[in-house]
């Protein structure tokens, strides 16, 4: 079991975004989190990802408890994240951003005078993300000015470039055109494969990414898991249809 | 290339100043070569770091008092050791200050380090017995690489082998910095000055980053306030004041922060321009505060960003 979540509660004064949700991700496992507005995907991906402290609750990271304690830590030991509106650095180029995630790595952030254009495993392992994700060409480009899609690519890449174990992704693919959305997961499922990912989570609301790309569903409501199955059982689960996924999804 | 001329032609210039240039002007250059290493430290914090700092007058006054008590209370006159012992002072007095400044930013960051600089004004003006008060404290001519020139006359002395050994300082200060922000840690940086949220979730820590770069630019400041000591000869609290402070952010915005030498540029226009309005009519304020102004809404990147003129964005689709 690499991520693990025991009884996870959220209390914003007297109203409860999550109510004992418990989940397991395990060795090689795509998971979708779904659910309604307000079904608490967000502050359950806040919690798994260090950023919130829950209320109650627990979570295990490779056996260690890792509620609350940052992103900054819990990117070292190997969990990585991207986010629902993308974040970029503007004035960096993409090889750069990318640099930055495999200097971090490489726990090289505190050389002061060494050259970065002279480190030859910065370099490469930079290159070697951007030409994964496809974004060779436009690697000298300041991430301010590419394309929206590319910009989405960019966060994810960057969080692939650390190298993690899990990465939690918050709508890899919001904002971004229907046409694009299969080819952002065509490139980082492929990418996964490449750097020996472990597993990834993510939270989605295009219902053909969903299905077509997970392993197992976890479908949230009012603050609860509704479900927890592989994408056949939760397509025959008429509770989730009726609340998350909606009738003419299905059909459709 | 352009810019490997440009820097070889201003380098041979102010080699030649000296010796075809006016006296008067040369010893100007004296504290343009103080402020440019003061800036070069400061702009990385500004803008590398994407903080600025209303404080460090703060630490020039550390560099420039340090060189007045040695050689005014001590046998010292060595230079070397009064840069040094600046450089280590500055860092000390940094410790504490950006402990507690980098947990806040913007705003609440550029206020803290306000609050801290009138706290050591404060104290030099009233620790009348360890710094003179508003008197100040004399800093008596240092010897350099070893040599006395005491019997030089003072001009000669500050127009030669001062001079270029405070050409040697702005120099070995430029290099080092050129290193700093081509290196890994000026890369982390500038993700912290980008998107520090993102850059925490790549594992670079915010907070620590900030830490060095402060002290580093302390680091710089405390050198260049040494440097200012010796043409003054008495060094008093209006070094540490906060308006000097604030002549330090002015000049940067006049060269332009988001350039390596931007900062540089604007403490040479900065002093000659000063001197020149100063000379022309008294309200030098007035005039200095409607240059600010038209920097800020017409040259947001200041004198470099206008010669080096950003080419157009590639097409996104390119």
């Amino acid at each position: 079991m690499i991520l693990r979540a025991d009884g996870l509660r959220k209390l914003y004064g007297e109203f409860c975004a999550l109510d004992g949700v418990s989940l397991t991700v395990g060795p090689g496992e795509f998971v979708s989190i779904i659910g309604p507005n307000g079904a608490g995907k967000s502050t359950l991906i806040n919690i798994l990802t260090g950023v919130t402290r829950p209320s109650a609750g627990s979570v295990r990271f490779k056996d260690r408890e890792v509620a609350g304690i940052g992103p900054v830590r819990l990117a070292r030991l190997g969990m990585a994240r991207s986010f629902q509106l993308v974040q970029i650095f503007p004035d960096l180029t993409v090889l750069e951003t990318l640099q930055a995630a495999v200097v971090s790595r490489l726990g090289r952030g505190l050389r002061l005078f060494t050259s970065l254009a002279r480190d030859r495993e910065v370099q490469a392992g930079a290159l070697e993300v951007a030409e994964l994700f496809g974004l060779a060409e436009r690697r000298h480009l300041p991430a301010r000015h590419l394309p929206q899609g590319d910009k989405k690519l960019l966060d994810v890449a960057s969080a692939f470039a650390l190298r993690p174990e899990i990465i939690l992704l918050d709508e890899p693919t919001s904002g971004v055109s229907t046409a694009d959305k299969t080819a952002i997961m065509e490139t980082l499922v492929a990418a996964s494969k490449r750097i020996g990912l472990r597993a990834i989570i993510q939270v989605e609301h295009d219902m053909d990414i969903v299905f077509a790309y997970s392993d197992r569903i976890i479908a949230l409501h009012q603050g609860k898991v509704l479900a927890d199955a592989a994408p056949a059982a939760i397509l025959s689960d008429q509770r989730v249809i009726d609340t998350v996924i909606g009738r003419r999804a299905v059909r459709g | 290339m352009r810019r490997g001329l440009a820097l070889a032609a201003a380098t041979a210039a102010v080699a030649a100043a000296p010796l075809v240039g006016g006296t008067y002007h040369v010893l100007l250059m004296l504290p343009f070569m103080a402020y440019a290493v003061v800036l070069l430290g400061l702009n990385l914090l500004f803008g590398y770091t994407g903080l600025v700092s209303f404080g460090h007058a703060l630490f020039i006054g550390i560099g420039a008092y340090t060189g007045a008590f040695i050689t005014s209370r001590t046998t010292i006159r060595s230079l070397e050791v009064i840069l040094v012992s600046a450089a280590v002072l500055g860092a000390l007095a940094a410790v504490p200050v950006a402990a507690l400044c980098v947990r806040y930013v913007k705003i609440y960051f550029g206020m803290l380090t306000l609050a801290f600089g009138m706290v050591f004004y404060t104290f030099v003006l009233k620790f009348y017995r360890l710094t003179g008060g508003d008197e100040g404290t004399p800093f008596l001519r240092p010897s350099l690489l070893g040599l006395g020139l005491d019997a030089m006359p003072k001009i000669d002395y500050l127009t030669g082998p001062y001079y270029y050994y405070s050409m040697a300082v702005l120099g070995l200060a430029t290099l080092v910095m050129w290193r700093i922000v081509r290196s890994p840690f000026g890369l982390c940086l500038k993700t912290i000055r980008d998107n520090p949220a993102k850059a925490e979730t790549l594992g670079i820590g915010v907070a620590r980053y900030r830490f060095v770069a402060f002290v580093i630019s302390a680091v710089y400041a405390a050198v260049g306030g040494a440097l200012l000591g010796p043409p003054i000869g008495n060094v008093d609290p209006t070094l540490a004041y906060w308006t000097h402070s604030g002549n330090l952010v002015f000049m940067t915005l006049l060269g332009g922060f988001a350039s390596f030498f931007g900062p540089v540029v604007g403490a040479f226009v900065f002093i000659y321009l000063q001197n020149w309005v100063m000379s022309v009519v008294p309200y030098w304020r007035l005039v200095f505060g409607a240059i600010l102004a038209l920097i800020v809404i017409f040259a947001p990147e200041g004198l470099m960003g206008l010669v080096t003129r950003r080419r157009p964005a590639p097409a996104a689709r390119a």
